[in-house]
């Protein structure tokens, strides 16, 4: 079985400043960390192979030739391989051009039976590329994995949701997306980080994957950012107490006083 | 450079294993219960950390000193107890077996110990030879097909918990140092015991006691290296150890300065943060210069045992100013703190206890001087 995880390096935004003037992220000195849902991603795929040494995982991303660092840390949490998309014409790319590159990536890897992405990435928070990959490849999806088991050629997976899971059983190849409850990843190891530092990372640009640069990055991105900022932070809330129908009254009169209602 | 891209992973790791794992919390119940959690322990053999330098031939993760001094910084900067558990396989009770185990010896005992399923313990000190190891009084008898052991190991990091012990024993009582041999002894065997474990002032949560050896019988196939070559096989592990002692150093002076700028920036006097005064200032920039020339020592040794150069001085070097150095910044911390820096809630507390042994284990402050005087003064 080959198993693929799509990752990504994002910056850790636990220590990410806003610019108040800009209302941009200073990405300027901020570590880079691989995308902790992906890391739920990765975990699931070497867990499977855990239990079947014949189980093969491969990680792909696309990004700037600093991904490598990303990469390398994956091999080192037990990955057989990496892959790298990076060129300038992917530049700059929304989650449409995103998902075209790496589905043009994955063509040119060959059959892969389960591909698993996190569920978003902490820099974007859109959701997007896992579920428009699986569309481009022709596979099905499966979001807000928290639980995967693998009978044979099938998946049975349990979807999250906010009062409780779907059972879904879905059939190989296909795409699923990882939420932090799927599982906790591993640590890297010292056995795999001194493997993991010997091992050639494949590069590939838009030439190698047969894409046209206008089909990648900015030039095919439809999405248009016009502005950033950082919302206004809400005000405290105000708690009432009494009983209900004593709360009720006060909120509408409070409601009135502030000529809402 | 002195560290490649397989070094800033293996720091990686060992910084986010200690945050992950190392937290105060953690920490706190070790302190109150002079136990370290098993759990931790097994995650640290599956993490790599009890055979970092040692060949994956056996059983290792086949990186380098380099990658074990990191570990030892990253792993010794949360918590200096957690990093005695890494130290020992890596060096006091791996070396012995690395330097001079035979291929059964290395398979069933050294295997076992670097992927954490068995303990082993380094039993060179006694009561009355510490700095003198020479000067040792157990004895190992021939009798047969084996060795007869007696005798009182002191001092012994890990002996009530370990499954196997190096004993170093004297074997031919007139030719000193010449004439110690070292065993591998089974801690189960008959006449083996164990003291009582010692109230020690810091490194609480890893046991240290007395290795009593009465009438013990240990077959010669378990003899380590040659007979009465003991004594160069004690050595040269302590030779490797001391910059494992040096890394830890490094590791706690560094928590110490960390916490030390962050009480200086947050502590307020005389209507401002007492980092604004000159006097607390300059403490705190003469620590911090001292302990980044006290790193620089220790990468050095460890870049030069990579390297297959004489490392002997550099590794001497590196244990005696980082040990020292280590208290001083240790004991400003704690100055830093004022009253706070004296309770058992401030970290300082235990850093400052815990630090107290480094200038003293795995040869003092004064036998490094020897030994790096000895070497320029050939």
């Amino acid at each position: 079985m080959k198993i693929l995880v799509c990752v990504k390096q994002v910056p850790d935004t636990n220590e990410v400043k806003i610019d108040p003037v800009k209302g941009t992220l200073i990405r300027e000195g901020v570590p880079s960390i691989l995308n902790p849902d992906d890391a739920n991603a990765l975990e699931a795929a070497l867990a499977i192979k855990d239990n079947d040494p014949n189980v093969k995982v491969s990680v792909l991303t696309m990004g700037p030739p600093q991904a490598c660092e990303m990469l390398r840390e994956c091999l080192s949490m037990g990955a057989d391989d990496a892959y790298l998309l990076s060129d300038r014409a992917f530049g700059g790319a929304d989650t449409w051009s995103t998902s075209n590159t790496l589905a043009a990536g994955i063509r040119k890897i060959g059959e892969v039976d389960i591909i698993f992405a996190g569920r978003q990435a902490i820099d974007g928070d859109t959701a997007q590329v896992g579920p428009q990959t699986a569309q481009r490849l022709d596979i099905p999806v499966v979001t807000y994995v928290q639980h995967v088991e693998v009978i044979g050629n099938k998946v049975v997976v349990q979807r999250q949701m906010e009062d409780g899971y779907e059972l879904i059983e879905v059939s190989t190849p296909c795409l699923l997306t990882a939420v932090k409850e799927l599982n906790e990843p591993r640590f890297m190891s010292i056995y795999n980080i001194v493997d993991a530092c010997s091992k050639e990372i494949t590069i590939w640009g838009h030439e190698d994957i047969k894409l046209s640069p206008e089909n990648c990055g900015l030039k095919a991105s439809p999405t248009q950012v016009f502005r950033s900022f950082t919302p206004p932070t809400k005000g405290k809330g105000e708690m009432l107490n009494g009983t209900a129908a004593e709360m009720s009254k006060n909120l509408v009169s409070k409601l009135k006083g502030l000529h809402v209602i | 450079m002195i560290f490649n891209e397989q070094h800033e992973l293996i720091r990686k790791l060992a910084s986010d294993f200690a945050k992950k794992e190392l937290t105060s919390e953690v920490l706190d119940k070790i302190e109150e219960t002079d136990v370290f959690p098993e759990e931790i322990l097994n995650k640290m053999g599956k993490a790599g950390f009890f055979g970092i330098k040692i060949p994956k031939e056996l059983g290792g993760a086949g990186s380098d000193h380099r990658g074990y001094v990191v570990v030892m910084e990253e792993i010794a900067r949360a918590s200096a107890v957690a990093s005695l558990y890494v130290s020992s396989p890596n060096s006091l009770s791996g070396g012995p077996l690395l330097l001079s185990g035979t291929e059964k010896q290395l398979e069933k005992y050294l295997k076992p110990v670097v992927t954490g399923e068995k303990i082993l313990a380094f039993g060179l000190t006694e009561p009355g030879a510490g700095s003198d190891a020479s000067g040792m009084t157990t004895t190992a008898v021939e009798d047969g097909d084996s060795y007869i052991l007696n005798g009182r190991k002191t001092f012994i990091t890990m002996a009530p918990f370990s499954d196997y012990a190096v004993i170093y024993a004297k074997t031919d009582m007139s030719r000193g140092a010449k004439g110690i041999t070292a065993f591998i002894v089974d801690m189960k065997s008959e006449g083996v015991s164990c003291g009582k474990p010692e109230h020690k002032m810091g490194l609480i949560g890893c046991a240290t006691s007395d290795i009593i050896l009465e009438n013990v019988r240990v077959p010669k196939e378990d003899m380590l290296g040659e007979l009465n070559q003991g004594f160069t096989n004690a050595m040269k592990t302590l030779d490797v150890g001391r910059i494992g002692v040096a890394a830890q150093s490094i590791g706690v002076a560094q928590a110490a300065l960390d916490e030390a700028i962050q009480y200086a920036k947050d502590r307020k006097q005389f209507g401002r943060r007492i980092a604004d005064f000159q006097g607390i200032s300059f403490m705190i920039a003469e620590m911090a210069t001292k302990l980044q020339a006290a790193k620089h020592l220790v990468y050095d040794a460890a870049y030069k045992k990579d390297n297959n150069q004489n490392a002997t001085m550099a590794a001497s070097m590196a244990k005696f100013y980082a040990s020292e150095v280590c208290n001083e910044i240790c004991a400003k911390a704690v100055q830093i703190h004022g009253g706070y820096g004296y309770m058992k809630e401030y970290r300082v507390e235990r850093l400052y206890r815990d630090c107290r042994v480094f200038t003293i284990y795995e040869g003092t402050s004064q036998v490094q001087q020897m030994v790096i005087a000895g070497q320029l003064l050939k």
